[in-house]
């Protein structure tokens, strides 16, 4: 048997990456696709997390929303900086609203602006930064471009979103991770296994999804993952 | 000495007031011990200086005040704990949180807002949970009137 190293040679590009990835249920979240062995938690740098914190540095009392779920590390480090920070685990309630397997069928207006309303409920220019993580990868195209437009509402004027987004192109399915927040420039990654892909997010597509924000900046990083930091 | 760790808090009857799985209440709960609810509650739980729980059966569709309060089931509603909230695994929280302190489980789904404060124990403003004017012994001037406690 070969090992994995020498067989992911061969392997195509256009592959899905393997299913031996899993989901860590450990780390709560929606239900996993494909079972198979955990792989341990990661630590890395972010630079789109160093940029996002150095943005709204010296100010205390933000309004903070996190959507990648309720964690003892983001409630800790977000708090201990004084900002209020508001939770939702959005890739569960996608799970909730459309089922794990229907990025197809996220297209039904009247299902998307349930989801809206269930999740993205609140007043104009409500937050001074949002931690969208992975979520938006997730989503299909109607119900993708139906969130930006919300959350571009809920935002204040100049203030910033954080977004992670692979950075293969040729992938129908995913990784989902479980991001938490170490200090201001780490995050503990834990996967929370392959999910299907609603788009293609290329440097073109995420400039076209983020047309109504002021600016967008990207990070590209060694593990495929193309941070995103956009400015309201 | 068991080495197990100590996960979900039983409800001590000399100490606790108990809502048990098969009652429902609908109305304002005050009470002056410590409360275990694990059962449905509709309305607003207020115990300033104890603990309030919300056991694994718990529906609670309610503000909750207390010291403290542990959930392992569902609350719908807004939490405000002068100590401490402390959302288990598997418990479901919908609503807002005022606390000093949070303490929240991998597993447990959590919607809403979080607002770290300090906060005294004994407010001597007015609640924002309107209480009777009866005199309030542990959990009965809880259903006022036009509550019901039924069993299921």
């Amino acid at each position: 048997m070969l090992p994995e190293r020498l067989r992911s040679i061969f392997r195509k590009e256009s592959e899905p990456v393997s299913p031996a990835r899993v989901p860590f249920s450990a780390f709560g979240g929606a239900a996993p696709r494909k079972q198979a062995k955990p792989s341990p938690p990661v630590t890395r740098q972010s630079r789109g997390l160093e940029q996002f914190f150095f943005e709204i540095r010296d100010v205390v009392g933000l309004s903070i929303l996190d959507l990648a779920g309720a964690t003892q590390e983001n409630i800790n480090f977000l708090t201990s900086l004084g900002h209020k920070i508001y939770s939702q685990d959005i890739v569960r309630s996608l799970d909730e609203a459309f089922g794990s397997e229907a990025v197809q069928d996220q297209t039904n207006p009247a299902l998307i602006e349930s989801f809206l309303r269930t999740n993205l409920n609140y007043p104009p220019d409500t937050f001074d930064g949002v931690l969208l993580w992975d979520s938006l990868q997730f989503m299909g195209p109607a119900l993708l471009s139906a969130t930006v437009e919300r959350l571009s509402e809920v935002m204040r004027p100049k203030s910033y979103l954080l977004a992670f987004f692979t950075a293969n192109e040729r992938v129908s399915e995913v990784m989902s991770y479980a991001f938490r927040i170490v200090d201001h420039k780490t995050i503990l990654l834990a996967e929370r296994g392959m999910r299907p892909s609603g788009h293609v997010f290329n440097n073109r597509n995420l400039e076209r999804l983020f047309g109504k924000f002021e600016s967008v900046k990207f990070f590209l990083t060694r593990e495929s993952l193309r941070e995103v930091i956009v400015r309201r | 000495m068991s080495t197990t760790p100590y996960r979900v808090p039983e409800a001590d009857p000399r100490n606790t007031a108990t809502i048990g799985k098969a009652v429902k209440v609908i109305g304002q709960i005050f009470t002056k011990e410590d409360l275990y609810v694990d059962g449905d509650v509709e309305g607003t739980i207020e115990s300033q200086d104890n603990k309030v729980t919300v056991g694994p059966n718990g529906r609670v569709q309610a503000g909750i005040r207390a010291r403290e309060v542990v959930i392992l089931g569902q609350v719908k509603g807004n939490v405000e704990a002068a100590d401490k909230v402390d959302i288990r695994k598997d418990a479901r929280l919908e609503g807002d949180i005022v606390s000093s302190r949070i303490s929240i489980e991998d597993g447990a789904l959590f919607k809403g807002s979080i607002d770290i404060r300090k906060m005294e124990a004994k407010p001597s403003a007015g609640p924002t949970i309107t209480a009777p004017p009866a005199p309030a012994p542990a959990v009965s001037a809880a259903v006022p009137v036009g509550a019901s406690a039924a069993k299921r």
